[in-house]
């Protein structure tokens, strides 16, 4: 334990004495021998899987292993986007645990996450989309979610720099989740890791997988560039990474992964104060704290490790966006970058138990990881800690591709990627 | 921008005129097939981090279908064959190896 919280208190103690006195957010061990169970992947996903672990289920030997640096894959290259508007029972159900969670965060984990819900829209701009929509609206009340149908003028008083006439695209309406909005993710990953560091838990960074260690169809451990680490349990928790990863362990899994990328603008003064996504012409904007408009557009559509994009993704959703918002026209992009997401054929995560005993994988949330960050850690760590799947978790085993039990969120989220 | 040599054609394609469609070389497994053969026909997939083989459409120039063989940590192209080869053309194999000799071959 032994973690000084931040506080007023804290500032003005440090403020006293030249601020000597902040201590290191997370530590940085050296691997011990064995552990009862061992992250790969110390992204959102991962660190919370961990956090939970030892926060709700009390298991706290536990080592999260990181080949980078934390937070430095899709966390820390996503557009922060959180919702919860989403068709299917399952999927609205984990996406709303997380964004419940996203509430009070900065709180549980004394660490400011600046989760801003400022609101966010989904434009309806063709007559398919508003009675899609229109159907998100009613299911999600059913589900308990908080969604609303929105007329056009409702929609121009919240957003006025959008052009809402057209002329290709008339804007017919918005789903509006009042409650959605944006968190700062970095410290989504960094508070989490505070966390669990606190905890006595091992965070290992620089530290790659290389071959997953079994014995009788049972995980005992893995070799890492810092030597072989023994475990009870495993949980793969690396996103664009997860087919690599599960080949060392001798499964397949139904992933493809493919590069996503999100660019901002120059930064601007205050001019959209909600998250608008415009899924029909594929792109989606905000505005940071900072004043730069964060955009991000579609995937590619073949495989890809390098985190880099295609350009015309780029000239396409910035093109779209410039009809839909025509003050944003003479704006210069400021930098672009991507991340690999692992895509699954319904568009709906895994979190599963795996062929091989004490192996359990959480991959596959593709496009939409940063936003179920803390639903997706709560729902893992239930899954590892009791062997089985709880009912957040239930519906997403890898069984699904088996049965033809699909959770298809590919046209229910309108996101068209 | 990825930039294929399309091998019915010979016109060297962009991007933006080639329609992406999967990995190259499944077996198929139908009706009748066990659960297992069907399931990892239809969803279990490669997804190497390296060398690739995959299925490509012209779709904006001759419309054809043909296979690539790409490196996806590098977006290196090693080569293009036609999608009449059952297996990695020998040709394509060579090329492979002579630009990545630690590598296993196709399986």
């Amino acid at each position: 334990m032994g973690m000084r919280r931040y506080s007023m208190f804290a500032v003005a103690r440090e403020a006293l004495r030249f601020h000597a006195g902040w201590e290191r957010a997370w530590k940085s061990p050296e691997p011990k021998s064995h552990y009862d169970v061992i992250v790969v992947g110390a992204g959102g996903h991962g660190l919370a899987t961990a956090y939970y672990l030892g926060k709700v289920h009390g298991i706290r030997n536990v080592a999260v292993i990181e080949k980078g640096w934390l937070g430095g894959g899709n966390t820390g290259r996503n557009t922060t986007i959180i919702r919860s508007n989403y068709l299917q029972d399952p999927s609205a159900a984990i996406y709303e645990k997380a964004r419940s969670l996203y509430e009070d965060l900065s709180q549980d984990l004394n660490y400011n996450v600046m989760f801003s819900p400022r609101g966010l829209l989904m434009l309806a701009q063709s007559e398919h989309e508003r009675r899609g929509y229109q159907r998100t609206v009613y299911a999600n009340n059913l589900q308990g979610i908080e969604t609303e149908w929105i007329t056009p003028q409702k929609v121009k008083e919240l957003v006025p720099i959008l052009n809402i006439e057209g002329p290709r695209y008339p804007v017919l309406g918005a789903l509006y989740q009042e409650r959605g909005g944006t968190a700062r993710h970095d410290a989504v990953a960094w508070g989490y890791a505070r966390g669990c560091s606190a905890m006595g838990m091992d965070i290992i960074q620089q530290c790659e997988v290389t071959g997953v260690r079994t014995e009788g169809g049972k995980v005992v451990g893995i070799d890492t560039t810092k030597g072989a680490i023994g475990c009870s349990k495993l949980a793969m928790v690396v996103a664009g990474h997860s087919s690599v990863l599960a080949e060392m362990a001798g499964f397949r899994l139904p992933i493809e992964s493919m590069a996503l990328q999100a660019w901002v603008s120059e930064p601007i003064k205050p001019a959209i104060d909600v998250v608008v996504m415009a899924n029909l012409v594929h792109g989606y904007m905000s505005q940071s704290d900072k004043g730069e408009l964060v955009i991000g557009g579609g995937t590619d559509g073949f495989n890809n490790y390098t985190q880099r994009g295609s350009w015309h993704h780029v000239e396409e959703t910035t093109r779209a966006l410039v009809e839909t918002f025509p003050i944003i026209s003479r704006l210069k992009m400021l930098r672009q970058w991507g991340g690999i997401v692992d895509m699954t054929g319904d568009r709906s995560p895994i979190l599963s138990k795996t062929p091989v005993e004490n192996i359990f994988v959480n991959c596959g949330w593709g496009t939409g990881g940063f936003k179920s960050i803390p639903g997706s850690g709560w729902a893992m760590a239930e899954l590892v800690a009791k062997g089985e799947p709880g009912p957040l978790a239930a519906e997403f085993g890898l069984i699904r591709f088996r049965e033809g039990r699909f959770i298809d969120e590919s046209v229910a989220a309108g996101v068209a990627h | 921008m990825l930039i294929l040599h399309c091998p019915y054609c010979g016109v060297d394609a962009e991007e933006s005129e080639l329609a992406p469609g999967g990995e190259a070389h499944l077996k198929r497994f139908g009706p009748g097939s066990s659960d297992e053969d069907f399931e990892a026909y239809m969803f279990a997939r490669k997804n190497p981090k390296g060398v690739h083989f995959e299925r490509w459409r012209h779709a904006y120039g001759c419309g054809k279908w043909f296979l690539a063989a790409r490196c996806t940590a590098t977006l290196e192209v090693f080569g293009t064959y036609k999608a009449q080869n059952p297996r990695p053309h020998p040709d394509i194999v060579a090329a492979v190896k002579a630009k990545r000799p630690g590598w296993e071959g196709w399986k």
